[in-house]
């Protein structure tokens, strides 16, 4: 993992103490709404439909197991503290979200401060996880230890994240930008789907270098990004990227919200803003007082790297016990376990290991105060104390010893974190939906629930296999329904809740072809109706599959959706006026 | 109006301290670039002129900071260059370090606030800026800087 230096420290905790100023001056009265609203979003701290949210940035997911109790604290401390306004408003849980950060929704504003200082001593902050701005880094939660991995991104997302951080220049740009970086043959980062998508990779000399997307997004207008540059030397990636979001500050729509996101000035503009972005970075190289001061060094890059060298007490175990591997004395449960939470890893002896956090009973991503201290327990015990936020929102025990497979599962399971479902229809991504956030349309959750009871068997979810279910309470997109390939958005009609229901998206990787969108199969349904049309969908896909093991994804693309929207509108009731 | 001279970028690049001064907001300038104008249509003018004025319609319509950036860094414009219109104390660190010398701050801001507004980060940032072009990792108190 990254280690704070001195400087790093002494600057979280200014930001803390800048922000401390800021809310009092904001409770005091000198600092009306509307100027703190920018403020607070750029630290973290969204106004929700009930209390405020917080949202503190996990850099490409990397989490200590001292920050996980940090967050456990702040859960059991303040979220829905006792005596404060929103006790027994079901506060005590952190949220993880797609993009890796952790999200409280019953924190009081007055205790903001407080938080950001505790976070502070844990080397955590919430900066630039709002506002429009360059936000946290995102990355494969395997990033370090895939068995795939061509160059670890660590080092990369750590530049970036210190470039960005507190930018002077584009600390106000016409809306939110966000960043993933890649460097796997697997893109686990949905990079396609991001304002700038950096795919680190190797040339035929061995030099090292990006692939540089620039304008994908989802929301209303779902666009994947367009190629800027196939192979950027590493040195160069500040600047293009300073060049790339400068060309954005000056030229992106202000006028129109659902407008602003760089996706539109680049789909408007086409070539015409490449070309851009390249005279800019000329520019800034040829021209600029100290214009090649950010180009990277191999100092700077070493540096950085050595942080991300083997945690103390992991090194290659050259004859593996066979923990790894399922024989007879094991019940098939583990069996299950293995073949679905357990990830193949880079080091001879080790594997990454998936805590499933889609569970009955629980929201997807979620996890209770004592639920954090219990998985910081086990990455104590069998991960050198660190874990990862993962992009489908559970966690990941990045160095795991293969002989220390069984011993994990026992402990895994009595921690309720070894639902053996990872990848599978129940393994879910929503966002917080109505019940909580504000810009909502309709609630998420207990369309989560409805259907993670309604496919409770896990040997039927194991005969469905590889799905990837994506939930959204609004167009905003955070529950990726774009991507899905069962995508389910929350509409707003008259007051009344509606899902539209999409099929055939792809986040971008080998199991789902290139980045898609996916397509709507006819109007919303009702929310009652909706487990049943995933059912139905589901079904017809038994139906139509090819052999016994195509894919889910692969059937869609070889039959179109007339037999899914066939399937979905015979299930429809109060809906059927519309069919 | 004193000039600055040519080198002004430069010896703030050198200043520990942000010396940027208040101005009233119906002080006379120069020129005033509205937010949507190009840096580079004035570029033949810049001789000309001692002071610009950069406008913020809104506080969080950041173009101005990319103007100013461009006017310092890029066509070493060494006059003054002047924040206007919702100019609020919290603006001050990135105004600052985008290349502004002067504020015109909105009616209701106050001086003091703005200049505590500058003094959180005293060791500096990441990046390089205005003040300090170098970026954290090429300077000394980086253990891996050149």
């Amino acid at each position: 993992m990254y280690r704070y230096d001195d400087f790093d420290r002494h600057f979280v905790h200014q930001r803390a103490a800048q922000f401390r100023d800021q809310l009092e001056r904001h409770l005091a009265g000198h600092l009306p709404d509307d100027d703190f609203r920018a403020l607070r979003l750029q630290n973290g701290w969204y106004v929700q439909r009930h209390a405020p949210m917080a949202r503190i940035a996990v850099p490409y997911g990397e989490l200590s197991s001292r920050q996980l109790r940090a967050l456990a604290r702040i859960a059991r401390e303040f979220d829905g503290r006792d005596g404060g306004p929103y006790e027994g408003r079901g506060g005590g849980f952190g949220h993880f979200t797609t993009r890796q950060n952790c999200q409280f929704n019953w924190i009081a504003l007055p205790d903001a401060a407080d938080v950001m200082d505790i976070l502070a001593d844990v080397d955590m902050h919430g900066i630039q996880t709002s506002g429009n701005c360059i936000r946290n880094i995102t990355s494969d939660c395997f990033a370090g230890v895939a068995a795939d991995e061509i160059v670890d991104p660590r080092p990369y997302c750590e530049i970036l994240r210190q470039w960005s951080t507190l930018h002077p220049e584009f600390a106000f740009l016409p809306r939110k930008f966000k960043i993933a970086v890649s460097g796997a043959a697997e893109d686990r980062a949905a990079t396609a789907w991001h304002d700038i998508g950096l795919v680190l990779k190797k040339n035929d000399a061995g030099e090292i270098g990006f692939e540089v997307r620039v304008g994908g997004g989802m929301g209303r207008t779902p666009i994947i990004g367009t190629v800027a540059r196939d192979f950027l030397p590493w040195q160069e990636i500040l600047v293009f990227i300073e060049a790339i979001v400068r060309v954005y500050n000056r030229y992106g729509r202000r006028d129109n919200l659902y407008k602003s996101r760089i996706k539109i000035l680049v789909k408007a503009e086409g070539q015409k803003f490449v070309d851009a972005v390249e005279a800019e970075f000329a520019n800034i190289l040829a021209r600029d007082l100290d214009g090649s001061a950010h180009l990277l060094t191999d100092a700077e890059r070493d540096r950085i790297a050595a942080c991300f060298e083997l945690p103390q007490g992991v090194a290659p175990i050259v004859e593996a016990h066979d923990g790894a591997h399922a024989n007879a004395s094991k019940p098939a449960a583990y069996t299950r376990w293995l073949e679905r939470n357990v990830h193949p890893h880079q080091l001879a002896g080790y594997r990454a290991v998936t805590l499933s956090l889609k569970r009955a009973g629980q929201p997807p991503g979620d996890a209770s105060a004592d639920q954090m201290d219990l998985a910081a327990e086990l990455a104590d015990r069998f991960s050198a104390s660190e874990l990862r936020v993962s992009h489908d929102q559970n966690l990941v025990l990045p160095w795991v010893r293969a002989s220390e497979l069984p011993a994990l599962w026992q402990a895994a399971r009595e921690a309720g974190f070894a639902t053996p479902n990872i990848g599978y229809l129940t393994d879910m991504i929503a966002c917080p939906g109505g019940d909580v956030c504000a810009l909502a349309n309709a609630r998420s959750l207990p369309i989560a629930a409805a259907i993670t009871e309604r496919f409770d068997d896990l040997d039927e979810l194991h005969d469905i296999g590889d799905i990837d279910l994506h939930i959204s309470g609004c167009i905003n997109s955070c529950g990726h329904h774009h991507s899905g390939h069962i995508g389910i958005l929350g509409v707003d009609k008259d007051g009344q809740e509606w899902y539209q229901v999409s099929l055939g998206g792809a986040d971008g990787s080998t199991l789902s072809g290139a980045a898609t969108t996916g397509k709507v199969i006819g109007p919303s349904f009702a929310a009652d109706e909706v487990p049943d049309v995933i059912e139905a969908v589901i079904d017809a896909y038994r139906a139509e599959r090819a052999d016994g093991d195509e894919r889910f994804i692969a059937t869609v693309r070889r039959v179109g959706i007339e037999p899914f929207k066939v399937a979905a509108n015979a299930v429809r009731r109060a809906t059927a006026v519309h069919a | 109006m004193t000039s600055l001279g040519p080198t002004r970028s430069m010896q703030l690049a050198g200043c520990a301290t942000h010396p940027i001064r208040f101005v009233d907001g119906d002080a006379p300038v120069d020129f005033v670039l509205a937010n949507d104008a190009e840096v580079e249509s004035i570029v033949a003018d810049l001789p000309r002129y001692h002071s610009i004025a950069l406008v913020f319609p809104k506080w969080a319509d950041g173009r101005a900071y990319s103007q100013a950036r461009l006017l310092r860094g890029r066509y070493r414009f060494a006059g003054e260059i002047r924040a206007t219109g919702e100019v609020l104390v919290d603006m001050m660190p990135l105004l600052a370090r985008t290349g502004f010398d002067a504020v015109a701050l909105r009616a209701d801001q106050s001086k003091e606030f703005a200049e505590r507004a500058l003094s959180f980060f005293s060791d500096g940032h990441y990046q390089g800026d205005l003040i300090e072009p170098q970026p954290r990792f090429r300077r000394s108190d980086t253990e891996g800087s050149e």
